[in-house]
């Protein structure tokens, strides 16, 4: 107003800051996001320790330490170790990988995950693949053995195999007494189904994360309870999991696993919660979502009923993943007020 | 699912309410030495001085008249002594024509004598110009001249008058204090619109964490039935608390299930919707004669502190008002209207205007600069847009200066209710980006032409 400021008094404030509004945040952030994906995943961890004992949780030290390294090494002073991704996908590729795994690969496994899966895309958010299994399907395609070598629930926590500290690039073969069949590939080779009880409390052949099907459960139902993440594409992906398989189960119930059996055994459920609601690398719109889900449900129920592989979780994420953008095109929302694109205006 | 019986409307966020100043009853603000009314404070054209410098002014007496159809008056908030027509600060910080005036310390400030009209007796065109000469503007921050929405419109009927009581932002109060305190007016005024607009019916639509609001404005209702005095049907729709339920469409969709299709008005679906700040002034014009005057504003926040709800008149110095209220030393943040849409102040050095809901003083812990991560594609911003847009591609498209595609992707629906800035755990400034690509795109369009 006026030169004078009649009325400024010494009570005026100074120094005012401008910001274009909103000014108030709904103190949601990223990295809480990321922490809370890495709460759920705990119990997880401490059920492949129970299970697959020290070995078990040397793999997965291994594979989030490489991580967090790799991340460190190429964007050093960026700070974005500070996010938890790099953690988070260290922790679910770990989880991922079998108990005695040779920790070098574990090692370059998470090499491949952070550093080919995110940062050569440019990093978190841009990434096209769920880069903790770009790592895993790296290590399949390189070390197909070692990846589908399962050693069994239930060995002494102490007792570490001889692969573990298997140095780089020499075979070890671990002794075929410690070795055992997966659920699935007992399922798909042999016709053999597991109980239902073994499958939900984890004492069974697997990856590190997958076996205990209770757990994963409840880390999901945190997580939807949390809002980290989008419920719509595991009930989407376990909903035609059931769908299809229970389809196959009835034309042929002697041929075909049991959808229950089918819904509780290998990645499907630790893939389901942690791996395909990986939000960067899924459609963004609600109609994308259920698109995406559906699409991981029929493909591993595809791969494992007529593919050659016992297990088709990765690759049916992986061919999803790919998918999304596509997803993404013909799913975005109908703005308020305007009629579905291809329709007459119905608003009006 | 959980919430689906409640009225609402898809989408949105819930912000937490702040609001400290529900039950602190109305106040009003002390005369001041000077007031500045600048001529442009509605949308439209700015209003034209019809006073000279120098001449003496009466409380109420109309100073400057409308400057076009889409315009309205401005009147002299006190009684006193034009001291000046030259540029002054407005809100926004731009320089703008205004009429200063200087309070005489002598008058008592009385308001005129209460005139009332007989609105029944009017025609359409008189109607319109006895509120566009009465200054009337949409209080709920928008400012839009009145008389517009007021007048008939050929082969368009009005089939619905809707109150807005919604009033979504956190913090602001204004609205509810009025709801509560003059409830009896929000029944008169809509009456009497209701009447001009052969309404068929009248909805007052108001989120039920102003339940004593809902009660106030039912018991008035019912006391004009009974007197006889509210011969089209009034009812209080009580609404979901959500943000923005006070958007124009996103009350319509609650209380009616219906959407106004994109880039029309409310009006080419049979409905008028107005302020009830806005229909309490119009009862007040037309029962009495007074022109919009003042207003009630909110002035809150953690800097405040003796928390308000004032009754200013226009054109108080904002430094005035917030001083009034014990401004904090150590405010760093000064906001003309709600946290979520509202303007922020350079200066307290700025009058309030008609369409001052609200002034919030925010201090340093408000301020901490948030963290900006790359978008991890989350999905939360589509999940709190009301308009249904995709705000995390829109935002990227912005980045980029895809203005084709902004444009085909709808960027121009958004009314920028920054939802989607409140809601991103990452911090981006979505809505700002948006801004600036509506912004972007319209003058490119203009350009073409």
């Amino acid at each position: 107003m006026s030169a004078k400021g009649h009325d400024s008094g010494d009570a005026a404030p100074k120094g005012l800051v401008l910001r274009s509004g909103p000014h108030l945040a709904s103190g949601m952030d990223t990295p809480t996001l990321m922490r809370d994906v890495i709460i759920a995943l705990l119990p997880l961890v401490v059920a492949a320790g129970y299970h697959f004992g020290a070995p078990a949780l040397l793999v997965l030290l291994t594979a989030t330490v490489g991580s967090m390294l790799t991340e460190w090494l190429f964007r050093r002073g960026e700070g974005t170790l500070l996010d938890f991704s790099a953690l988070l996908t260290g922790l679910i590729l770990g989880l991922t990988l079998p108990p005695a795994l040779p920790l070098w690969m574990a090692l370059v496994g998470a090499l491949a995950a952070v550093g080919l899966g995110k940062l050569a895309f440019g990093g978190l958010g841009f990434n096209l693949f769920n880069p903790a299994l770009v790592g895993r399907a790296f290590l399949q395609a390189a070390f197909p053995t070692a990846l589908t070598t399962w050693r069994p629930a239930g060995r002494p926590f102490f007792e570490i195999p001889a692969s573990t500290f298997a140095p780089p690039l020499l075979s070890v073969r671990a002794p075929d007494a410690l070795t055992t069949a997966t659920p699935l590939s007992r399922m798909k080779f042999d016709h053999k189904a597991t109980d239902l009880s073994s499958l939900m409390w984890g004492s069974v052949a697997g990856s590190l994360g997958e076996t205990s099907g209770l757990l994963i459960i409840i880390g999901g139902l945190f997580l939807a309870a949390r809002r980290a993440f989008d419920v719509r594409i595991p009930i989407a992906i376990l909903l035609s999991v059931a769908a299809l398989s229970g389809a196959f189960y009835l034309a042929g119930p002697d041929k075909y696993p049991d959808p229950l059996f089918m819904l509780s055994s290998g990645g499907l459920l630790f893939g389901a919660v942690y791996m395909a609601t990986d939000p960067v690398t899924s459609p963004l719109a609600p109609r994308g979502a259920w698109i995406f889900g559906a699409g991981i449900g029929v493909l591993v129920v595809l791969i494992r009923l007529f593919g050659g592989l016992p297990e088709g979780v990765m690759y049916a994420i992986l061919l999803m993943n790919a998918a999304s953008p596509l997803i993404e095109r013909v799913s975005q929302p109908r703005p308020f007020g305007r009629a579905r694109e291809g329709k007459k205006d119905a608003a009006s | 699912m959980r919430l689906a019986r409640l009225r609402s409307f898809r989408h949105g966020v819930h912000p937490d309410g702040h609001k400290t100043t529900a039950d602190v009853p109305t106040r009003r603000m002390p005369f001041v030495e000077r007031y500045v009314l600048p001529l442009g404070q509605h949308i439209g054209a700015p209003a034209k001085p019809v006073v000279s410098v120098g001449q003496h002014v009466a409380r109420g007496e109309m100073i400057a008249a409308p400057g076009a159809f889409v315009s309205t008056a401005l009147h002299a908030p006190v009684a006193g002594r034009i001291a000046a027509i030259a540029e002054r600060r407005d809100p926004t910080g731009r320089l703008a024509n205004a009429i200063e005036i200087e309070a005489d310390p002598f008058s008592t400030q009385a308001m005129p004598t209460p005139r009332a009209v007989d609105a029944d007796a009017l025609t359409d065109d008189e109607f319109v110009a006895l509120v566009q000469h009465g200054g009337l503007v949409g209080l709920g921050g928008a400012a839009f001249p009145s008389h517009v929405k007021y007048a008939p419109t050929e082969g368009k009927p009005v089939e619905w008058l809707v109150l807005n009581g919604a009033e979504c932002e956190p913090f602001l109060t204004a609205d509810h204090r009025l709801m509560l305190e003059r409830p009896q007016d929000v029944v008169r005024g809509a009456t009497i619109l209701a009447k001009r607009l052969s309404a068929g019916g009248i909805k007052i639509g108001v989120e039920l964490n102003k339940g004593d609001a809902v009660q106030a404005l039912r018991d008035a209702a019912a006391e004009a039935l009974a007197a006889g005095e509210a011969p089209i049907p009034i009812e209080v729709v009580g609404l979901q608390v959500k943000y923005p339920q006070g958007a124009e469409k996103m009350l319509i969709k609650a209380i009616f299930e219906r959407e106004v299709p994109a880039g029309k008005l409310p009006l080419d679906i049979g409905i008028v919707v107005n302020n009830v700040g806005t229909i309490a002034a119009l009862a007040d014009l037309v029962d009495r004669g007074w022109p919009l005057i003042e207003r009630i504003v909110t002035v809150a926040g953690p800097g405040i502190g003796e928390p308000s709800n004032l009754i200013v008149p226009i054109g108080t110095p904002v430094s005035a008002v917030i001083r009034h209220c014990h401004v904090r030393g150590e405010t760093r943040e000064l906001i003309m209207g709600g946290p979520m849409m509202g303007q922020p102040l350079a200066s307290s050095d700025v009058p309030v205007v008609k369409g001052t809901s609200g002034l919030l003083a925010f201090t340093e812990a408000e301020l901490t600069k948030r963290h900006e991560y790359t978008c991890v594609r989350c999905g939360r911003c589509l999940d709190a847009c009301a308009n249904m847009l995709n705000p995390a591609r829109l935002a990227r498209l912005a980045r980029a200066r895809r203005y084709d595609e902004l444009e085909a992707s709808f960027v121009t629906d958004c009314m920028e209710c920054g939802a989607c800035s409140y809601t991103c755990p990452s911090g981006l400034p979505i809505v700002q980006l948006i801004r600036a690509a509506k912004a972007a795109v319209r003058t490119r369009k203009k350009d073409k032409n």
